[in-house]
């Protein structure tokens, strides 16, 4: 699916909630079933701090796509990072960086992305971009 | 004398309002509390009809600003019972005050060796003012230790003291768990071993009637804006013989006598220690907030808040997994919880989605978070307008947040 394409199938999902307590059934239920990560990586290197809650996050280039992994203490918090990653994962460092994940406010999360919440998710999205920004410096790089 | 607790209620405009359609339920009393229409409608009053600057001019509205503002210092006095006027610095809340101290005392008492006491449940406020204070004096920052059940350690506080300790800064009542120091005694016993004490009485105020002259604190700071008050002010109570000592925080206008450019003289307490234009209206706000507490009586406000926190912890206790941070008896209108298997951003999520106003997290006391081998906590913090029936509402709202995330 292109990044267009997932963003509104994420939204249309929402769609089919009458109330947030469906909306966060469903996030939750995404928490708790996905994998996280394992203990090797939810280490300093990896963390992303929240005051509230931690996210921790592993980024690799495969044939010019960032594969993202991430985990984190709150199950709302690893269900939300779930939905990001279905948005950042498998896509073009350009992709990642020019998407302001703002699909976020359609689906009624908006205020987990406040900064001052400090759940680590708007840390996370900035390093989301910053892997990225890194990963195509060293492409082009390699091909100069 | 029982409150009227409905009619109370009918005082604070926000609690009629709605979060997400459903009636606010406000338990972040401990964060800020709301205000009374009369602190509203105080301030509002300031800029409609008395606005001006005080202390300066001649002009009538000017006079009338100025007794408005020193009436609201004699209002403070008096409810602090503090021996005089002089010892009431305005400031712009508990932290400003706390460094205010940290500054001025620091600069005419502390020496490179001499040590500084804190505790480990002080809301980081009170810590990292004495921190700075003692990296720039070469100073020594002393811990002391809080129990398994919250309570301080007052044997092991008593081991600190040494003929080098010149300040003890501590907290009435800890902000996280509710825990009320036996902050008499323990000014009592730094006074025998000649050390000074400064009380961060920011939770204590809203809740207990305080007489800084009968506890016999050296200082004794708070915050407007947890008492009903508007935010912006607080106060610095200190001991007219210490303030005397010390030298000033900020300097500029207001606060000198006379200035040439070969010398300063600077002005007597209480202005020594508020340069700059204040802030009348929120200075106002505030003595209306003490009278509004004055005018239900501390003594009852105190009284019924033991009832709803003995009534919340009953309830709280019944849910399965509930663990609540602090089991000392000693406690007041506060309470942290987290549940099995849940993170209290989670629940705090949801109770939110609800409509309850809850605080979640390390509530700016890390140290005591890593005593307590926490990362956080939920905390419910009560306030006169708040009931019982809300606090049955709550239960009910934990209880489906927990059937939800478990
Ligand atoms: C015990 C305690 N001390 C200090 C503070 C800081 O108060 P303020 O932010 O009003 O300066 C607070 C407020 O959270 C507190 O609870």
């Amino acid at each position: 699916m292109k990044i267009e394409e997932e963003k509104n199938a994420i939204i249309e999902e929402f769609e089919l909630f009458d109330d947030w307590m469906d909306r966060y059934n469903y996030i939750i239920e995404m928490g708790k079933t996905t994998d996280g990560l394992s203990d090797e990586f939810k280490t300093k290197q990896y963390l992303i701090s929240g005051c509230q809650s931690q996210v921790w996050l592993t980024a690799a280039m495969q044939e010019g796509k960032v594969h993202f992994k991430a985990d984190s203490d709150a199950i709302i918090t690893k269900g939300i990072v779930q939905l990001l990653l279905r948005v950042a994962n498998n896509r073009t460092p350009d992709e990642i960086v020019n998407e302001d994940y703002s699909f976020l406010d359609k689906i009624g999360l908006k205020e987990h992305l406040s900064p001052t919440r400090s759940n680590g998710l708007t840390s996370m999205i900035k390093q989301i971009r910053l892997y990225a920004l890194v990963f195509k410096t060293k492409e082009s790089q390699n091909n100069n | 004398m029982n409150l009227d607790i409905p009619s109370i209620r009918t005082d604070f405009p926000i609690l009629s309002r709605s979060i997400r359609g459903k009636q606010l339920v406000y338990f972040d009393n401990g964060a800020t509390n709301q205000k009374p229409i009369e602190v509203i409608e105080r301030m509002s009053d300031y800029y409609r009809n008395i606005n001006s600057n005080v202390h300066r001019g001649v002009h009538f509205l000017s006079q009338i600003a100025t007794d408005a503002m020193e009436n609201a210092r004699a209002t403070v006095r008096d409810f602090l019972h503090a021996a005089s006027i002089e010892e009431i610095i305005f400031t712009k809340g508990t932290t400003e005050s706390i460094n205010l101290v940290a500054h001025s005392y620091g600069k005419a008492f502390v020496r490179a060796g001499d040590e500084i006491i804190v505790s480990e449940m002080e809301h980081h406020a009170n810590i990292v003012p004495w921190q700075m204070l003692c990296e720039e004096k070469g100073a020594i920052l002393k811990v002391a230790k809080v129990n398994d059940d919250g309570s301080l350690d007052l044997d092991y506080l008593n081991s600190l003291f040494t003929p080098r300790t010149k300040l003890l800064a501590i907290t009435h009542i800890s902000n996280v768990m509710g825990i009320i120091n036996p902050i008499q005694q323990i000014i009592s016993h730094a006074h025998q071993n000649g050390i000074h004490v400064l009380v961060d009485g920011a939770q204590a105020v809203p809740h207990t009637p305080v007489d800084v002259q009968t506890l016999d604190a050296d200082f004794y700071v708070f915050s407007s804006h947890k008492m009903y008050g508007p935010m912006g002010v607080g106060i610095l109570y200190g001991k007219h013989e210490l303030l005397q000592k010390m030298p000033p925080y900020q300097t500029g206008g207001e606060m000198i006598k006379e200035v040439s450019f070969e010398k300063t003289t600077f002005n007597e307490l209480p202005f020594k220690f508020e340069a700059g234009t204040p802030m009348v209206a929120e200075i106002l706000g505030l003595a209306t907030a003490i009278e509004y507490i004055q005018r239900l009586g501390i003594s009852n406000i105190e009284a019924y808040e033991k009832e709803l926190f003995s009534y919340a912890n009953q309830q709280l206790i019944q849910i399965k997994g509930i663990t609540i941070l602090g089991t000392a008896v000693n406690k007041a209108s506060t309470i942290s919880f987290n549940l099995e298997g849940i993170h209290h951003y989670d629940l705090g999520s949801l109770l939110d989605q609800m409509g309850f106003a809850v605080r979640t997290g390390n509530h700016c006391a890390q140290p005591l978070m890593n005593r307590m081998k926490l990362d956080g906590t939920v905390r419910v913090s009560f306030a006169v307008y708040n009931t019982t029936d809300e606090i049955d509402l709550f239960v009910q709202g934990v209880q489906k947040a927990q059937l939800m995330l478990l």
